[in-house]
C-alpha cells in the first residue's frame, strides 16, 4: 500500500484527529519535561546534575545497561541462529519461553529473582553467609534487566534470519568455512542493521526499566537508585525540579533511541530491498 | 542419540553450531527465566491452602484486581482506537507530519515507565496544563460537576497512563499488515460497484482483524502488569486506585513476603494464560486467514 495525498475531507478529518492524538498524547508531555527543565534555569539545572546523588544514578544506570546489551545481544544470536537453523522438536516451545519476560509483569519478575537470591531461600542464605549480597544491590538490579530485556534481540533476529535461510551459509560451508567464519562473513553482513536495531531496544529497557528493578533494589540512595527509580524518589520527596532534570535526561536518551530505531529500521528495510533486488538480478541472468 | 521411533531432529543439522547454540540458548533461558519462576511456584507451595487462601482473597487485594483488570480493558479499548487511527493515517496518506507521528509513536516505549507516570501526572492534575480543561470551571471538566474530572491521582489516570504505555505495541502490529494490503482487493471491490464504507467494513477491516486482535491483547497483557506508570498517576488509595502490582510492592514492604509471592502467582498464572490463548489465537487467526486468501 502506497501511501497518498488525501483527496476528501473526511481523509482530512481522520488526518486531523490523528495529529490532535499525537499531539495530546505525545508531544505535550515531552514538551512539559523539557519545560520544566528550562522553567528551571540553567544554573538550578547545572547544580541538580552535579548533585552526588544524581551522578551516581547516571553511572549506574550506564554500568547497568553496557552489561546487559552485550549478554543479551550475544544470548539473541544464538538463540536465533539455533531455532532458523535447524528443525528440531521442542523449537516452538523456545521461542515461547523467550517471549514470557513480556507477559510477566515486572514486578513480579524482580520477585521471583528475590525469592531465589534473597535471604527468604536456603540459597540466599548461603551466599549472605559467604558475604555475597546479590538482593538490594547492583547485582540484583543487573540480573532482573537482564531478565527483561532477554526477547529483544532474538525478536528482531528470528524473523529476519528466518526470511533470509540457510542457503547462503550451505553455500560458505560447502567451500569450507567453519562454523564461526560462516557467521562472521555471511550471517552477520546480512544481520547487521537488525542486530543493532535490536541492540537499541534493550538499551533503551535496560535504561528505562522500573518495576522489576524497584523490587529488588532497596532504594538506598547513592547506591542503588537508577535513574528511572531516582524519578520516583525525588518526587516522593517533594523535589520536582530535581525530579524533572532525571526526567529529561532519561527522555532526552529516549528521543536519540527513537531516533536510532528509525534509522535502523529504514537501513534494513534498505538492505532488504537491495538483497531481493540481487537476487532478483541473478535470477534474470540465469534467465536470460 | 536419536532413535527411529523418536527422532529430536527433524531434519539432520548441516551447518555448524548446533550444541553450541542449542545448549547456551537452553541454558540460558534455565537459568534467567524458568528457575526464578519455578521458584515463585515452590516458594508458593510451600504455603497452607488456607494462607495462600487468605493472602490472595483479602478484601483491599481482591478490590486491586478489579481495578487492574477494568483498568486494563479501558485502555485496551482506547488504545486500539488511537493506535487503529494512527497506523491507518501513517500508512494510507501522505501528509505533512507523517514520519514525525510515525517515529513518535516509539515514545511511549523508549520513555521510562516513571517518567511517563510523573508527566502524565503533572499534565493532569486541576492546575496543570491539561488538567485545566477537566478542572470543575474547564470546558470539559463543567459537565462532570462542580468537581470536575478528576484525572491525575484517581482511576481515569489509571486507564491513561495504561493506555500512553500500551499505545505503540497495538500500532507496530497493525502497520506492517496494513502496509501489506494491496490496493488491489479495493480496487477490485471498486469495480464490482461498492461504496467507501462497504470497502471498509466487508474488505478492509476483515483483514485487519487478526493483527488488531493481537495487538489488543499484547496492550491488554502489557497494561495488567503496568507498574511504573500507574502508581506515579493513580494516588493508590486503598480500596480505590490500587493496581495488583502495587499490592505485591506493599505486602514486600511489610515484609510479608508469603502474601507477596501469593499474590504475584495469581497475576503469573493470568499473564502465562493469556499469552499461551495468545499464541494459539494467533496460529487460529492466522491460519483462517490464510485458508480465506
Amino acid at each position: 500500500m502506497i501511501a497518498r495525498r488525501p483527496t476528501s475531507w473526511h481523509q482530512w478529518l481522520i488526518i486531523a484527529l490523528a495529529l490532535f492524538l499525537t499531539t495530546l498524547l505525545l508531544v505535550i508531555p515531552l514538551a512539559l519535561i523539557f519545560s520544566k527543565v528550562i522553567e528551571g534555569g540553567w544554573s538550578l539545572l547545572v547544580q541538580n546534575l552535579q548533585e552526588d546523588y544524581m551522578l551516581h544514578a547516571i553511572g549506574l544506570t550506564l554500568f547497568v545497561a553496557v552489561l546487559t546489551v552485550p549478554i543479551n545481544m550475544i544470548f539473541g544470536i544464538l538463540l536465533a541462529w539455533c531455532v532458523t537453523h535447524y528443525d528440531f522438536r521442542g523449537k516452538r516451545l523456545l521461542t515461547t519461553i523467550v517471549d514470557i519476560p513480556f507477559a510477566v509483569s515486572p514486578v513480579v519478575a524482580g520477585l521471583c529473582y528475590l525469592v531465589v537470591y534473597g535471604v527468604e531461600s536456603s540459597f540466599g542464605q548461603w551466599l549472605s553467609a559467604h558475604n555475597l549480597q546479590l538482593m538490594f544491590a547492583w547485582p540484583g538490579i543487573l540480573m532482573v534487566t537482564i531478565f527483561v530485556t532477554v526477547p529483544y534481540v532474538a525478536r528482531v533476529l528470528i524473523p529476519l534470519m528466518q526470511a533470509q535461510g540457510s542457503d547462503e551459509e550451505a553455500a560458505a560451508l560447502c567451500l569450507g568455512a567453519s562454523g564461526f567464519q560462516i557467521f562472521r562473513h555471511v550471517t552477520l553482513p546480512n544481520i547487521k542493521w537488525g542486530l543493532l536495531y535490536g541492540v537499541v531496544l534493550t538499551n533503551a529497557r535496560a535504561v528505562g526499566e522500573f518495576g522489576a528493578v524497584s523490587v529488588v533494589s532497596g532504594t538506598i540512595m547513592n547506591q542503588t537508585l537508577t535513574l528511572s527509580l531516582l524519578v520516583d524518589q525525588l518526587n516522593n520527596d517533594y523535589k520536582t525540579a530535581a525530579a524533572f532534570t532525571a526526567a529529561a535526561l532519561l527522555a532526552a536518551i529516549a528521543m536519540i533511541t527513537v531516533l536510532l530505531k528509525n534509522i535502523m529500521e529504514w537501513r534494513m528495510r534498505v538492505s532488504q530491498a537491495k538483497a531481493a533486488e540481487e537476487a532478483g538480478a541473478v535470477f534474470n541472468k540465469r534467465n536470460a | 542419540m536419536a532413535t527411529k521411533t523418536l527422532r529430536f531432529f527433524n531434519e539432520t543439522p548441516v551447518i555448524p553450531g548446533f550444541s553450541l547454540s542449542f545448549g547456551f540458548s537452553t541454558f540460558y533461558l534455565s537459568l534467567i527465566i524458568l528457575l526464578p519462576i519455578s521458584a515463585l511456584w515452590l516458594y508458593v507451595s510451600d504455603m497452607s491452602w488456607a494462607q495462600y487462601w487468605q493472602a490472595i482473597s483479602d478484601r483491599r487485594v481482591v478490590q486491586s484486581y478489579w481495578v487492574t483488570a477494568s483498568g486494563a480493558f479501558y485502555s485496551t479499548v482506547a488504545a486500539t482506537f488511537v493506535g487503529f487511527v494512527l497506523a491507518w493515517v501513517i500508512t494510507r496518506y501522505e501528509f505533512p507530519g507523517r514520519r514525525l507521528i510515525d517515529a513518535l509513536v516509539d515514545l511511549p516505549f523508549a520513555l521510562p515507565t516513571s517518567v511517563a507516570g510523573l508527566t502524565l501526572a503533572t499534565l493532569f492534575v486541576p492546575g496543570g496544563w491539561l488538567g485545566q480543561w477537566f478542572a470543575g470551571d474547564g470546558f470539559i471538566g463543567q459537565w462532570f460537576g462542580p468537581e470536575g474530572l478528576k484525572i491525575s491521582y484517581a482511576y481515569p489516570g489509571i486507564v491513561l497512563a495504561m493506555t500512553f504505555t500500551s499505545l505503540p505495541f497495538v500500532v507496530r502490529i497493525v502497520q506492517p499488515v496494513m502496509e501489506d494490503l494491496g490496493a488491489e482487493y479495493e480496487e477490485a471491490a471498486q469495480t464490482l460497484g461498492a461504496n467507501k464504507w462497504q470497502i471498509f467494513w466487508r474488505v478492509i477491516l476483515p483483514s485487519l482483524i487478526p493483527a488488531t486482535v493481537t495487538g489488543a491483547s499484547q496492550a491488554f497483557i502489557r497494561s495488567l502488569g503496568e507498574f511504573g506508570a500507574v502508581i506515579m498517576i493513580a494516588g493508590n488509595i486503598p480500596f480505590k486506585t490500587e493496581v495488583t502490582s502495587l499490592m505485591i510492592f506493599v505486602r514486600l514492604q511489610e515484609f510479608n513476603y508469603p502474601a507477596a509471592a501469593a499474590i504475584a502467582s495469581v497475576i503469573l498464572l493470568a499473564s502465562l494464560v493469556l499469552l499461551f490463548l495468545l499464541q494459539l489465537a494467533q496460529s487460529h487467526l492466522l491460519g483462517w486467514q490464510r485458508n480465506k486468501k
